[in-house]
């Protein structure tokens, strides 16, 4: 479960971005919908830990991120926060496998290398296990970025713009493996974007803008 | 998969970065590590050779050659004192020398030189007799290990010396009695080791006899070499030796004044051997400075070009780095990726300069031994290395403090954002 609290961010002390409470239920899936700049990359950042709000509280499992000291967060953000980008980075010197041992092992959690291969063999990129990740396609690029978004079973699955680079079929094909893949684990997905192909696929949906105005 | 395997990873990743840092830094460990081994050996050699001299008298000329010459075998005498002018210092009972060793030099076997000599030369140089015994009569020779070892010299093996210092067959003594191996020295470490040592009437008695065939062709000259009952060396008043190895009782405000006094009184010249070995130090010292310096520029541009490499690699790392944060590494742990590179680097261009160094050493080892008759080594390994060891660490640790600082400060949410 995630829960927000008064969460204000500010940028360089000066912008104040207020955004209202949110209470995402567990193992539901959400889509987050706004224009560009409408601070919902910002938004999920937050929710993610990887910014620090100004005030405000954000809950996960019972937790408030917000609290935790800088390491904390990080070890916190390795077990239980899977996020996916709109572009997939790699440690390009690793090969996949090894990229998802590092997400095992960073996050503190024992090498499961049965894992991951059932999890890239269920996204269909089993066959890639050893190539280096500059020789994937972007379509295998972002169904290797989403299995290591699973690897360690996470609460939470954040997806920043997860299929705006991928073309009609990858993107049917990777928004079905994201839900089916979160249902699996039992996560709450919540998928920030603008592309409007994912509209008819969730069933919440919030856009930003309204919620923000309403916040004012 | 751990830290080190991970920067491990990153830096096979590229190659020839890699590369690139690795053989500069190689290199400037290695001309290091080369200078202090070649310079501490050299040192050990001219310290063990001092054998306790205090002075040496020779003819008039550099007294650093004198030096070189009478003490170390590497260089050629100035020329040739009287027995009649040496005399009062050979003299046994004199108040200030302990002992005073005559030196008869001009030959050579196989670039090994000939040395006419006092059995007290054994004790001078405290080599003992592994096999055999002392040279007594003329044309016995007592030889050192390294000829027994190279040469394969064994006792009652006979051979002919050649005139001077060069190997040259033209210049064999033929015409003469062989010298008879009577004796085989331990190896000793000191340049006694090179020499083959007999008694001074052999010397003489080589060119002597050189003179006679000349003049007449008095075939039974052997005869009278051999098993006569020698007479001591300082009744040949009119007979020349090389030089005299001199070794104070006791070191004092007379004999700190001795060498000035023969200089200006006789015909003779004392050099004093501390002196001469500082001089040549300081005269090699400038030589060894210079690359020394370089070396350390080397050093210098190896630790920049690790650092260049670094700092540049973050660039396209940025996104790695923050992603690794994302998956779960502390800041630190970032901060460490970065750091273990840079010391990876320099661990590995240490080894493999202490490699080259050693390598190099063993090399030169062969050329050193017959220019400055002493055996060298690579295989002798110095505690300077050890501080070579922190200090390369030192340079790994300075050339990637700053990117892995950097790497500390990667701001995770905006690099991502960036995208």
């Amino acid at each position: 479960m995630l829960q927000t609290n008064n969460l204000i961010y500010s940028y360089d002390g000066q912008q104040v971005l207020r955004f209202p409470d949110f209470e995402f239920v567990a193992s539901q899936h959400y889509l987050l919908l706004g224009q560009s700049g409408s601070g919902k990359t910002t938004l999920l950042h937050l929710l993610g830990g990887l910014r620090a709000p100004k005030s405000g509280e954000i809950f996960i499992n019972d937790v408030d991120i917000a609290s935790l000291s800088q390491a904390e967060l990080d070890r916190f953000r390795g077990k239980h926060i899977g996020i996916i980008f709109q572009q997939s980075h790699f440690v390009r010197s690793l090969n996949v496998q090894e990229n998802l041992i590092l997400a095992q092992q960073l996050a503190g959690m024992a090498v499961a290398k049965d894992r991951i291969r059932t999890l890239l063999e269920r996204l269909n990129v089993g066959h890639k296990l050893y190539a280096k990740t500059d020789n994937l396609s972007v379509g295998e690029q972002q169904r290797v970025a989403i299995a290591r978004a699973l690897v360690n079973n996470p609460t939470i699955i954040l997806a920043d713009e997860p299929t705006s680079a991928l073309d009609d079929t990858n993107c049917t094909e990777v928004a079905n493996l994201l839900e089916e893949e979160a249902n699996k684990v039992g996560a709450t997905l919540l998928i920030v974007t603008h592309d409007g192909r994912l509209k008819d696929k969730f069933e919440h949906q919030i856009t930003l803008e309204d919620q923000l105005n309403k916040a004012l | 998969m751990n830290l080190l395997q991970l920067s491990w990873k990153n830096l096979t990743s590229k190659p020839l970065a890699m590369l690139l840092s690795l053989v500069l830094f190689a290199l400037g460990v290695g001309l290091i590590a080369l200078l202090f081994l070649l310079n501490t050996q050299l040192q050990d050699k001219f310290e063990k050779n001092l054998a306790g001299i205090d002075m040496v008298l020779g003819a008039k000329g550099s007294p650093l050659q004198t030096i070189l010459c009478s003490m170390y075998h590497i260089d050629s005498p100035t020329g040739n004192i009287s027995i009649k002018d040496a005399k009062p210092f050979l003299r046994k009972g004199h108040p200030l020398i302990e002992a005073a060793i005559p030196l008869s030099l001009g030959d050579s076997y196989k670039t090994y030189r000939i040395v006419g000599t006092e059995p007290e030369m054994l004790e001078l140089y405290e080599a003992k007799i592994e096999e055999g015994k002392v040279w007594e009569q003329v044309f016995e020779v007592v030889i050192g290990a390294a000829l027994a070892d190279r040469e394969g010299l064994k006792l009652g093996d006979n051979f002919f010396g050649s005139h001077g210092f060069i190997n040259d067959s033209e210049l064999e003594h033929d015409d003469v009695e062989p010298f008879e191996v009577v004796g085989i020295l331990e190896p000793n470490g000191s340049v006694i080791d090179q020499l083959i040592l007999t008694n001074t009437q052999t010397v003489w008695a080589v060119h002597d006899h050189e003179g006679e065939a000349a003049t007449s062709s008095d075939s039974t000259a052997h005869a009278h070499h051999a098993h006569e009952t020698l007479k001591p060396l300082l009744e040949y008043e009119d007979k020349d030796i090389t030089s005299v190895l001199v070794k104070f009782k006791a070191r004092n405000f007379q004999t700190l004044n001795m060498p000035r006094s023969i200089n200006e009184n006789t015909d003779l010249q004392a050099a004093n051997p501390a002196y001469e070995i500082n001089r040549l130090y300081a005269m090699i010292g400038d030589g060894a400075d210079a690359l020394r310096v370089l070396a350390f520029v080397i050093i210098f541009v190896s630790g920049l070009s690790i650092f260049i490499s670094l700092y540049s690699s973050l660039k396209e790392r940025k996104y790695e780095l923050a992603l690794m944060r994302v998956m779960g590494a502390s800041r630190g742990k970032l901060f460490l990726l970065i750091l273990m590179e840079g010391l990876l680097l320099a661990v590995l261009g240490f080894v493999i300069g202490i490699i080259i160094s050693h390598v190099g050493m063993e090399l030169i080892a062969g050329v050193m031994q017959d220019a400055y008759r002493y055996a060298f080594s690579g295989t002798v390994f110095l505690k300077e290395e050890i501080y070579l060891l922190f200090g390369a660490l030192g340079i790994g640790l300075v050339a990637s403090i700053i990117p892995a600082l950097k790497a500390f400060q990667t701001d995770i949410s905006d690099t991502l954002s960036e995208a």
